[in-house]
């Protein structure tokens, strides 16, 4: 209550009815972990944090450009680039037909050319259409030239389920793409994360797949003032801790984050103090955080929302198993997945055909065996 | 010397017509005295036939006469040329002589330059020119002479002597003969949504003619000699070799510049070379060492260098990132454009479609190569396409057919092509009927789709080095043996670079994880088990 007072009197443009959102999760920065400030907090939406990112890093370097279906005119599929095309013009914001294999060939060949693109998919689903030119065209000609031809790019747009949108528009894609060497795929989850990966994908000098979630768009978080900055940033390959705790790990990324957050919430009413951390970059997996927290904390789940055969969660799994982590394991790691079927359109089946609060709840029961 | 003698033996000034100065002044014994046994008519022919203006006088025939007893002018057939005379290089008319005590008379001549006397319309018979200086008479002249100068006299030479029957004089082939440039008539091109066409009539140069000679043969070779490596086993994998299309690279390559971007499939060897790549370069990235263009990375399909994309083996692909350059290059406000090359089994691909329909759209300055080399791998395009008119499949693009056997033809049509994507009109198509005389790549023998004798007759009537030969020959811009010399040079080039591609070491193994990323810090990589922690560089 008093946290929407604030925000309301504080700027209307970005007040948020605290109605119609799902909740707001504070999200205090990575320095500033251990305790709160006074700082200012802003309420801010994950698209608005996209956006200004975009936005920041078109004024800032020439070579910058955006192209994707409806991103110039029509402000965005999902109003992301909203803005964009009527300050920055034709030339940096690239209405495309519909051809995806096309133009996102187009964009790796400018981004070889020596500028930088951002390709805009409208979700990954279409991506799949294109899949080749970001692999082989994109991923390994870095490695192929033997360091002769560098592509910097950004690929992003919406990925994972969404809200009845059935199956063909639902899919994750990122074990897919992390699979790839010379890639770099990135899940944000707040607006903080949004706008600083954003912004560190768009100046990093490698394909980088951007992986956002559209259920998140409308979603606001409090930014800190210092990410308000134009050159706040936040490193590639860094997980974050959003939660410390000393009882179980809890893995996740994008919107099972805040999932995540909301079982720990109700975990500490029964005593289990749960640690939430937010991978924030897919690859390159950052292994030390979790395995530090694992060596804490001794139970580690995993939470993601794609289907379990050979995920994320399978990969942190291995690698907890290779690693030194193994020894402090008190019980075997557990998978919170996406049910193994392509997504159905009814909204009951949808929605247990993905993690829920109480999914997290048990599974984090049955680790600790309680 | 009195009277005469000492009018024609004076040491100072004497005009004397000769060729110009030379190099190589043939002054072997043996030379000097070889051919002194002259018949005495025929001397006396020469005698009657030329002038010979001493101490700015010209000698009257009855002087010329008596100057017979004390000299004689030696002619040489070319078979007792040297070499390097038979070459051309060496010049000098000198006038052969030995004075009446038959010692040789030493009249020197000096290295002087070539006076051009632009002797076109001089009339015949007519002294055109001179050569002041010291001249020293030596029995063996040699008759090869260079210049303009000396040709009106060799012309004049054998036209007298053809009158008076006499033998000609001049005999060996020299630089004088060749024509600097010329000019020729090449087929018409098919088109598509244009209003003109690439000019029929093309001038080349004898130093154009021989770049794309030399080019040409480089790149034949080069492929030949890959052929021989993959066969003994030292080239793996895949190899697309590209003998009997050298026209298109070549010709391509003739009206873009070097900062002009190009980009093209999997049969890429010619275009890396014609690029930049030197040929040992490519060589040593064939059979995979440290250093190959690629450092052994990338191999026979992803070879890259300055403004070349490659070198891509995802058939088709390459078509959208060509438009992708030629975007950035309008992007950048630039007047460069980009060359973008498929096949004709990649013609029927999707995307290609896709990006006609962008390139178009934007008006970016692409200029889309279709290589038509008849056969898909192993289908013909008969079998592959619904419409082998592939320069109309762009449809809303303009597109030319072209006859890519004929470098000139290429040059030609790429000249215009540029032209109108540098006029801001947006991409244009090219469609290059060629052939190749490989198979698809090594593992296919070519034959089984196509008959040996379909090969041979365009080997034989088709062949582009060929054609270039005797246009170059037919003409008299080379000689048989300046080609042959270029052939040589060639071979020893490719015989150099294949030694330094199999001797060259192996990329080391902690060059293995590196170029993941650009610009990165170090990273871990994981080797094939968990204690394989392996480390990679930017």
């Amino acid at each position: 209550m008093a946290t929407s007072l604030r925000c309301f009197l504080r700027s209307g443009k970005q007040a948020v009815l605290v109605v119609a959102r799902r909740g707001i999760h504070r999200s205090p920065p990575a320095a500033l972990q251990c305790q709160e400030t006074s700082r200012r907090y802003i309420n801010v939406t994950v698209r608005d944090a996209l956006n200004q990112a975009m936005d920041e890093e078109l004024e800032r370097d020439e070579r910058v450009f955006l192209l994707g279906e409806e991103v110039a005119q029509y402000d965005g599929a999902y109003k992301v680039s909203r803005g964009l095309w009527k300050k920055y013009g034709d030339k940096r914001i690239i209405d495309t037909p519909i051809s995806e294999m096309g133009f996102a060939g187009i964009a790796v060949g400018a981004a070889m050319a020596g500028l930088r693109p951002i390709c805009e998919f409208m979700t990954f689903n279409f991506s799949m259409q294109a899949i080749d030119q970001v692999i082989n065209s994109a991923a390994k000609t870095y490695y192929m030239s033997a360091g002769l031809q560098p592509v910097p790019i950004v690929f992003r747009g919406p990925n994972g389920a969404s809200a009845g949108v059935a199956a063909q528009h639902s899919q994750c894609f990122a074990a897919w793409y992390a699979h790839c060497p010379g890639l770099k795929v990135v899940s944000p989850w707040n607006s903080e994360d949004a706008k600083g990966l954003l912004k560190s994908a768009i100046r990093d000098d490698n394909p980088v797949v951007f992986l956002e979630n559209e259920l998140l768009y409308g979603v606001p978080f409090e930014m800190s003032e210092e990410s308000q900055s134009k050159d706040f940033t936040v490193p590639i390959g860094k997980a974050k801790i959003e939660r410390p705790g000393s009882h179980i790990t809890l893995v996740s990324h994008s919107r099972y984050v805040g999932h995540c957050l909301d079982a720990a919430a109700v975990l500490a009413k029964e005593g289990i103090d749960c640690e939430v951390i937010n991978l924030r970059t897919i690859r390159p997996l950052d292994v030390e955080c979790i395995e530090s927290s694992v060596m804490k904390t001794n139970h580690l789940v995993t939470v993601e929302g794609g289907w379990p055969q050979f995920g994320v969660g399978a990969e942190i799994c291995a690698r907890i198993m290779e690693g030194s982590a193994f020894n402090y394991l008190d019980s075997p790691v557990t998978r919170v997945t996406g049910v193994d079927i392509p997504m159905p359109y009814a909204k009951i089946l949808e929605e247990h055909s993905l993690p829920q609060v109480k999914d997290i709840i048990f599974s984090v029961k049955k680790t600790l065996n309680v | 010397m009195t009277n005469q003698r000492g009018l024609v033996w004076n040491w100072g000034l004497i005009h004397v017509l000769l060729a110009h100065s030379s190099d190589t002044i043939s002054n072997s014994p043996r030379r000097k005295w070889a051919s002194c046994n002259l018949l005495e008519e025929r001397r006396e022919r020469i005698l009657q036939s030329w002038w010979l203006t001493v101490g700015g006088k010209t000698l009257s025939r009855h002087m010329k006469r008596n100057m017979a007893d004390r000299e004689q002018v030696v002619e040489r057939n070319s078979s007792s040329l040297t070499k390097s005379e038979r070459r051309g290089k060496g010049v000098h008319g000198v006038l052969a002589g030995r004075g009446s005590s038959g010692s040789a008379l030493g009249i020197k001549v000096r290295r002087r330059r070539r006076r051009r006397t632009g002797g076109a319309g001089k009339p015949e018979g007519q002294i055109c020119g001179w050569v002041e200086g010291r001249v020293r008479v030596v029995p063996c002249s040699v008759v090869s002479v260079e210049g303009k100068m000396l040709t009106n006299i060799s012309g004049v030479l054998r036209a007298c002597a053809q009158r008076n029957g006499a033998a000609a004089v001049v005999s060996a082939r020299t630089y004088a003969d060749f024509t600097t440039q010329a000019t020729f008539e090449i087929k018409k091109c098919d088109v598509h949504k244009l209003d003109e066409a690439p000019a029929t009539q093309v001038v080349m140069t004898r130093d154009e003619g021989l770049q794309y000679y030399r080019t040409m043969q480089t790149m034949r070779r080069m492929e030949l000699k890959a052929d021989q490596l993959y066969k003994q086993k030292i080239i793996r994998g895949f190899c697309h070799l590209y003998d009997g299309q050298e026209a298109c690279a070549v010709g391509i390559e003739a009206s873009i510049k070097l900062t002009d971007h190009l980009i093209t499939a999997y049969r890429a060897h010619g275009y890396t070379f014609t690029r930049g790549g030197t040929v040992k370069e490519i060589m040593a990235e064939l059979t995979g060492r440290r250093s190959g263009i690629a450092k052994g990375k990338g191999g026979s399909m992803h070879m890259y260098c300055k403004n070349f994309y490659g070198g891509n083996g995802i058939v088709g692909a390459q078509v959208p990132l060509g438009a992708g350059v030629a975007l950035a290059c309008r992007y950048k406000g630039t007047d460069e454009l980009c060359v973008c090359l498929y096949g004709d089994g990649a013609a029927n691909q999707g995307q290609i479609f896709e990006t006609y329909n962008m390139a178009a759209l934007w008006k970016l300055p692409v200029i889309f190569i279709c290589e038509n080399n008849r056969y898909g791998m192993g289908t013909s395009v008969e079998r592959a396409a619904a419409s082998t008119d592939y320069f109309k499949r762009g449809e809303f693009i303009p597109g030319l057919r072209v006859d890519g056997m004929d470098i000139l033809c290429v040059r030609e049509a790429t000249r215009f092509a540029a032209d109108h994507c540098r006029s801001g009109k947006g991409p244009i198509l090219m469609e290059l009927q060629t052939y190749r005389y490989h198979g698809h790549s090594m593992s296919d023998p070519g034959v089984s789709y196509r008959t040996r004798d379909e090969i041979q007759e365009v080997r034989s009537k088709s062949d582009p080095i060929s054609l270039l030969k005797d246009r170059l020959l037919s003409n008299n811009m080379a000689s048989v043996e300046e080609l042959k010399e270029i052939d040589i040079e060639v071979r020893k080039e490719i015989e150099d670079a294949a030694q330094f591609a199999t001797t060259d070491p192996e990329p080391p193994l902690e060059e293995l994880c590196n170029h993941i990323f650009y610009n990165n810090p170090p990273v871990e990589v994981r080797g094939t088990n968990p204690w394989a922690k392996l480390k990679s560089l930017s």
